[in-house]
């Protein structure tokens, strides 16, 4: 494994003294065992706090001068335990998935499924998919470079539909607020649903719908050095990624949680159950129909989910919901506008939202 | 006189990445022309798959993220 330290540089040598404990601070940060105890002693501190956390939101909820079993102490209740709970959740998983996320990168993803054969490398890139790293305004830079490369289309599809379908941040708090036969059936399902709908879009040959620009253009070959990467640096990427994502997503979650925290108290399990439950066969289209539009972080919706689940609504239709917002989203459309056409966007809304439904109906008769 | 590009369709890191590069000239009294690319065509000619990516005399030097200070430091004095 290589953990070589990179020397300081001669700048920060020559730091006069009156700096010398921020420099020793810096200094820490480089070190490998610093960082080893530090995550040793965050994580004794995440489960001493995580497992007082219902005794805490109930003595919260006590102090107030809320009466006991009406529907505003169950709302409250709901959000004052669950918005620790899932900040807390969301920092552990969003950390772990930057480091295993420095271990991958676009470019290596890209040689390894690039001039591959469909079908088993339908399978390779949705899983890719899950662990490369990449932010959104890379969307395009993506898909030019991997069908420049001899990626087959359906292959970049595979990846594309996986990234944001099976997203990891879901997968954590489902496994925790939900139940881990849920997360892993969402795991399996997103996955297939990625790799069947890549496979069809390929089996289509759709290149022709590309738009002309994007066909002509041959990727230049590229050697990037490699950027030494030590341990430290991974948990520097996994600090980022927390910072990055917890500042970002904070607020979809506490409105998530307060929607939730609403149908938790307030909406009765009938009248959901009527509409979502799986005896209502239209309810699985109008879930998919209604995540298009939606826009949503996957952190947000999760406490919804939770709230509505637990309300009687069937997972499928909920987890099509789900399925929807995040992976058919308009902005992202729009921006891969610029390299598919009209047609080409639409075979990929069809095939994605066949996929979701299927799933929808799958889950519905498997668990009810 | 060193050319360099930053590639990226303009999105927040390419500008905090094209602000790394000029700080780091800066504090290395280099001079530099720095140009932003933001055709996708063009990025793909240059072989990188994930934005922000640096460019300096012609050769890919970083792709993705944010370069590390120290490594951006090397590229420009090599």
């Amino acid at each position: 494994m290589p953990c070589r330290r990179d020397p300081m540089p001669p700048t920060r040598r020559k730091l006069p003294d009156m700096t010398t404990l921020a420099a020793s601070l810096g200094q820490a940060r480089k070190s490998q065992a610093v960082w080893f105890v530090g995550i040793a002693i965050a994580l004794v501190a995440w489960f001493a706090i995580y497992a007082k956390l219902q005794l805490f939101s109930q003595w919260l909820v006590a102090l107030m001068p809320i009466k006991q079993g009406t529907h505003l102490a169950a709302s409250v209740e709901f959000f004052f335990y669950d918005t620790p709970k899932v900040l807390m959740l969301l920092t552990l998983v969003v950390f772990a998935m930057g480091v295993v996320r420095s271990f991958f990168s676009p470019e290596r993803t890209r040689a390894l499924l690039a001039g591959k054969r469909e079908g088993l490398a339908n399978i390779a890139a949705a899983h890719l998919g899950i662990v490369t790293p990449f932010c959104s305004c890379s969307a395009v830079p993506l898909f030019v470079g991997f069908v420049s490369a001899g990626v087959p289309l359906g292959v970049t599809f595979s990846f594309l539909i996986a990234a944001p379908m099976v997203n990891e941040i879901a997968l954590g708090l489902l496994f925790v607020l939900v139940g881990w036969q849920v997360a892993l059936t969402y795991l399996a399902f997103g996955l297939g649903v990625a790799i069947v709908s890549g496979w069809v879009i390929g089996r289509l040959h759709l290149e022709g719908w590309l738009e002309p620009w994007v066909r002509e253009v041959r990727a230049g070959d590229v050697d990037i050095e490699d950027e030494h990467i030590s341990w430290v640096d991974r948990f520097e990427a996994g600090w980022e990624a927390v910072k990055e994502i917890v500042g970002k997503v904070w607020y979809w979650l506490i409105a998530g949680i307060a929607a939730g925290a609403f149908i938790h108290g307030y909406v009765p399990a009938a009248l959901l159950s009527g509409i979502m439950g799986a005896n209502a066969w239209w309810s699985v289209p109008a879930a998919v129909l209604l995540g298009i539009p939606m826009y949503s972080n996957a952190a947000g919706i999760i406490p919804v989910i939770e709230a509505l689940l637990d309300k009687g609504a069937a997972l499928g239709t909920v987890l099509a919901f789900m399925m929807s917002v995040i992976a058919l989203s308009l902005p992202e459309m729009i921006i891969l506008r610029k390299v598919l056409s009209i047609k080409l966007i639409a075979v990929f809304i069809a095939v994605v939202g066949c996929g979701i439904l299927a799933v929808g109906y799958l889950f519905n008769a498997l668990y009810s | 006189m060193k050319d360099i590009k930053v590639l990226g369709p303009g999105c927040k890191r390419c500008q905090a990445a094209q602000d790394m590069v000029e700080a780091a000239a800066r504090d290395l009294g280099l001079e530099i022309a720095i140009e932003k690319v933001t055709d996708y065509a063009e990025m793909a000619k240059y072989g990188i798959v994930s934005t922000p990516g640096i460019v300096i005399n012609g050769k890919v030097v970083h792709s993705g993220g944010l370069p590390k200070e120290d490594d951006l430091r090397r590229w420009l004095q090599a």
